[in-house]
């Protein structure tokens, strides 16, 4: 799922704002002047000994106090805003949290304990608390952990894939884009109203484990949310258009690339024709579905239903369980789309904001397939998890481990099964959108993501979208708008019957994707073509107060 | 089972870690000094937040993690004129202080000027916040264990599976300016839910609560309630969706009416893009726009939803109510929309009351032909502004009424619905009481709703999920 709401009320006025403009998904020293991977050069002013020093420290004072197998996360996590709105710069914030997390397993038992202060007794402190805590709970405990083998990688870095380090621009530049790209929207006329920010943020994250890994690595992601607000003249209907550029796994040649003064006008009267567009009929359309828009019901449909924690019930009380599952009745047999529908996991893809060296159980991830030729083939899986897929492994013969799916947003919190970019893949067929658009005689075209709900199970699903277009006889023949289809998961995508190839390939992304308790969020991308689904159930939204 | 289970465990040895786990009142002066003491800057605010985050979750009658975390943040905000920006940092180094303060600065400095920006607050009044409670704040994870017991080992023993997640935190948040301005609050949250399900997934019940004081909290009832409701909803039924009579127990109307207050920013109405704008202009003020009965206040200092006293700008946070008896009375001003609109500041501090009346939940059912019973909502998300309009799902018990009694369990409904239209179709209320509104479970904002009976309650489609 993905929170929307539970991060505007936690991270103050910038996650507020920029929660208020990303209407789809469900947190600052020194600027570093150029990406550095090493660790103790990150951190040198902050700890009383290296980084690695103290990740052993911590290693060993939870050995010493009785863990089987411990993990220590040392890591700086920085966010930088820059929020505007018209003509004015709402809100410049850094932020910058560095600190300690210590997982622990004594006797099949996890215990977690995180401190702020790095120094040698802290982290050891942490480390004893993470051993506590597991003794404490394991009177509460019927089954112990296992954990699947892992490759011990005892000095090992890693960057993301970026040119420009956003720190290393000033903000009088990111100020300007951003006012310029503003005022090109204001030019149309109705348009009254626009938000615009920079959302950029940077993981210094050094691991090491029992099982001798020492691992460092910078990630960089960027976003520029940007809602316009079109507003009738007789105050009686407002129209919004935003999510125009998507998150990247990127640097600030990604902004740059989106040409957002360019095309702030385009978006602008976007919003400027839903004030004029045609209510939507209710009733069965076939979609022509934009990988802007199908990026997120990829997200929703597809990715988390095939968390393994979910299907097993882990997640019941919040993120909730999957039609998935049990998995013995799935794996193998479960028809969830057309042949030609596959699905790949990956932490690989560059650009992709799941995308990393190694997961945060020191697990080099590979690229796999969650869906292939329609059927069900896989599940996203942890070191404790894979274990417990174990019999399908050995039926296929491959071996059992885990996918690298581990992920902290934070020193602070523990890792689990987080998703990594799940993909749908190209079509042999050399498609694009418009290839689309002309093969389809009564439909509508969705662009963007919009609204979006779906149960706990992932059975029933509601999308709108950011802008609709009337298909009739292979062409686009106007602006609809109050427009939202409801889905039934693996009805909708046995309906698919078209896809682009290759070259219509795209990818979009999410930094709040919600999970867990504490609730934690992770930044995910998917990647899509453009796809056709037959005879879904449109519903018109709107009403009068 | 005593009511006070989960605290009495509060007696055990402190956490092997740290002694004092959040900043105390002199602790945080003494630490907004020494930050403010670096500022060159015409203005600055610092706000001081830390504490201790502990949790334990359970997954299928067993607890899956557990953990505690430290921490403690400071954030500068730096302002030159109409030039202003901020830094946070965690770590309190009088170095790594001043190297966030001077952050704050040069990127005030760079920034473009904001024509909206307001002067940092001369020293103010506060009243003293009732939101701490030593009960939650001595919870260790061996206590915390105890209570997920109360709740896995009945669960095991009917032969279901338990889920679920209980947290307890325990903190200080400060705010002072270079005016001179001190504000401190220290403050504990809680918060207890579960998800029990039959192991064959035919059904599945849930249970809740929020609290700053875990002594109020009692696991045993909690998890017995969620089992009794996941044996009734085994095996649903399918019914047509449309627009039905609905018992909304307290934590679905927390879910939703909470939503009413998010929307309620006098800006966005005056602007026009909100529920709140007035056709042909201006905002709803003094305009009715739900039932009569209905009154929904903020009030810091209610027993049964305390909260902060102040902003983070320093402002007070005081009783403020939004309708009453169905007439908008006040709307979210900010200092500057008020400053500009001639208002006085209106704060959305963390607490929500709506007020309710005598009928109880079992009342509403043995009134009512046919409609259905919902335990919570899910999923909630905007579909329309203009109307507060919003989907998301039932779950994890929804049940038929008919006759006057509650006849079996039915499948999932998706609603596509807004709180306004809700409340102009009530038919009766019940005492209102405290309630875990948040998706995640985490203590989240203070609510206190009442149970209540709506009619026409826009059901879209059915969900195969349970």
């Amino acid at each position: 799922m993905s929170t929307r709401r539970d991060f505007l009320m936690q991270g103050g006025l910038a996650a507020a704002v920029l929660g208020a403009a990303n209407a789809c998904k469900t947190a600052s020293a020194p600027p570093v002047t150029a990406p550095s991977p090493q660790p103790p050069a990150a951190l040198a002013n902050s700890v009383d000994a290296s980084a690695k020093d103290l990740m052993m420290t911590a290693l060993n004072a939870a050995k010493m106090a009785g863990a089987a197998y411990a993990d220590a996360r040392i890591g700086r996590y920085q966010n930088n805003f820059v929020i505007t709105r018209e003509q004015q710069i709402v809100q410049v914030v850094d932020t910058n949290s560095i600190g300690c997390g210590v997982r622990a397993l004594v006797d099949g038992t996890w215990g977690f304990a995180a401190t702020r202060t790095l120094t040698t007794d802290a982290v050891a402190g942490a480390a004893r608390e993470a051993v506590a805590i597991a003794k404490a709970s394991r009177i509460a405990r019927d089954r112990a952990v296992e954990l699947a083998p892992v490759v011990a990688y005892p000095d090992v870095s890693y960057k993301s894939s970026f040119t420009i380090d956003p720190w290393s621009v000033p903000v009088e530049q990111k100020a300007d884009l951003l006012l310029k790209a503003n005022a090109e929207s204001l030019k149309i006329a109705n348009v009254k109203y626009v938000f615009s920010a920079m959302y950029f943020v940077k993981e210094e994250r050094n691991f090491a484990s029992t099982e001798g890994s020492v691992i460092s690595q910078t990630i960089v992601r960027s976003w520029l949310p940007m809602q316009i607000t079109a507003v009738s003249s007789d105050f009686s209907d407002f129209q919004n258009r935003g999510n125009t550029v998507q998150p990247a796994g990127r640097g600030y040649e990604y902004i740059l690339a989106q040409d957002v003064v360019g095309n702030a006008g385009k978006w602008a009267e976007e919003a400027a024709a839903k004030l004029k567009a045609k209510p939507v009929e209710v009733g069965k359309y076939d979609l022509v579905l934009h990988p802007s828009h199908l990026f997120l019901t990829i997200h929703e449909s597809i990715a988390h239903p095939t968390e393994l924690d979910r299907a097993l019930g882990y997640e019941a009380n919040y993120a909730g369980t999957s039609f998935v599952a049990p998995p013995e009745k799935f794996l193998g047999t479960f028809k969830y789309g057309p042949e030609f529908m596959n699905v790949q996991g990956d932490r690989s893809q560059e650009g992709g904001c799941a995308t990393i060296g190694w997961d945060d159980e020191g697990v080099k991830p590979e690229d796999f397939l969650i869906i292939r030729n329609g059927i069900v083939n896989d599940y996203q899986t942890t070191r404790e998890q894979a274990n417990w897929l174990r019999w399908w492994y050995e039926k296929q013969g491959r071996p059992v481990r885990s996918h690298g799916c581990s992920n902290a947003d934070s020193w602070s919190s523990v890792q689990f099964q987080r998703m990594p970019n799940v993909s749908l893949l190209p079509g042999d067929k050399d498609l694009v959108w418009d290839d689309l658009i002309a093969a389809t005689d009564r439909g509508i075209a969705i662009v963007g993501d919009g609204s979006f709900s779906i149960d706990q199970q992932r059975f029933n699903a509601q999308f709108g979208g950011q802008t609709f277009h009337e298909i009739k006889g292979g062409k686009i023949v106007g602006v609809l708008k109050d427009v939202a289809y409801q889905i039934r998961t693996p009805d909708f995508w046995n309906s698919l019957d078209m896809i682009g190839g290759k070259r219509s390939y795209e990818m979009g992304a999410s930094f709040f994707d919600g999970k867990g308790q504490p609730g934690q969020v992770n930044a995910v991308s998917h990647g899509c073509v453009p796809a056709r689904f037959r005879g879904v159930n449109v519903i018109n939204t709107g009403r009068k107060a | 089972m005593s009511h006070s289970r989960l605290a009495g465990h509060a007696g055990r040895p402190k956490s092997l870690f740290q002694a004092a786990n959040y900043l105390s009142r002199s602790d945080a002066e003494a630490l907004a000094k020494r930050v403010l003491s670096f500022s060159k800057a015409e203005e600055a605010r610092v706000t001081i937040s830390s504490g201790v985050r502990g949790n334990t979750r359970f997954a299928v009658n067993q607890i899956s993690t557990s953990g505690d975390n430290f921490d403690t943040s400071v954030s500068i905000r730096s302002a030159f004129g109409k030039r202003s920006a901020s830094s946070a940092t965690n770590d309190l180094d009088d170095g790594a202080l001043k190297a966030a303060v001077d952050m704050s600065e040069r990127l005030a400095r760079l920034s473009p000027e904001n024509p909206e920006a307001m002067l940092e607050l001369e020293p103010q009044q506060y009243v003293e916040a009732r939101n701490w409670t030593d009960a939650t704040a001595s919870l260790q994870p061996a206590g915390r264990a105890a209570a997920v017991q109360l709740i896995t080992e009945p669960s095991k023993r009917a032969g279901l599976s338990a889920t679920g997640y209980l947290e307890a935190n325990a903190g200080s948040f400060a705010v002072s300016n270079s005016k001179g301005l001190f504000a401190y609050n220290r403050q504990t949250s809680a918060g207890l839910t579960t998800t029990v399900r039959t192991p064959d997934g035919s059904g599945s019940g849930w249970a809740g609560v929020a609290d700053n004081d875990v002594g109020r909290i009692d696991a045993a009832a909690l998890g017995a309630r969620a089992i009794e409701k996941a044996r009734l909803s085994m095996n649903p039924v399918a019914i047509e969706p449309g627009r039905y009579t609905v018992v909304l127990e307290p934590t679905a109307v927390g879910n939703l009416v909470q939503l009413i207050a998010f929307a309620a920013n006098a800006r966005q109405a005056d602007e026009g893009r909100s529920f709140f704008t007035k056709a042909g202009g201006g905002n709803k003020i003094g305009l009715k726009v739900i039932d009569e009965r209905v009154t929904i206040t903020s009030d810091p200092l209610d027993a049964e939803a305390f909260a902060n006293t102040f902003t983070g700008e320093g402002l007070p946070a005081n009783r403020t109510v939004w309708i009453e008896n169905g007439v908008v009375k006040n709307l979210v001003y900010d200092r500057f929309w008020a400053q500009k609109q001639g208002k006085t500041p209106t704060p959305l501090s963390g607490t929500l009351k709506m007020s309710g009346a005598t009928a109880t939940t079992e009342e509403m059912i043995a009134s009512t032909q046919r409609g259905i019973l919902v335990t919570r909502f899910w999923y909630i998300r905007s579909v329309d502004p203009r109307t507060i309009l919003y989907t998301g799902l039932t779950r994890d018990g929804t049940f038929l009424i008919e006759n006057g009694k509650i006849t079996r369990a039915v499948k999932n409904l998706r609603f596509n619905e807004s709180p306004i239209f809700m409340l102009n179709n009530v038919e009766s209320l019940g005492r209102p009481v405290r309630v875990s509104a948040s998706e995640d479970g985490s203590p989240g904002f203070a609510i206190v709703v009442p149970p209540i009976k709506v009619r026409d309650f826009n059901f879209t489609s059915l969900s195969d999920a349970i």
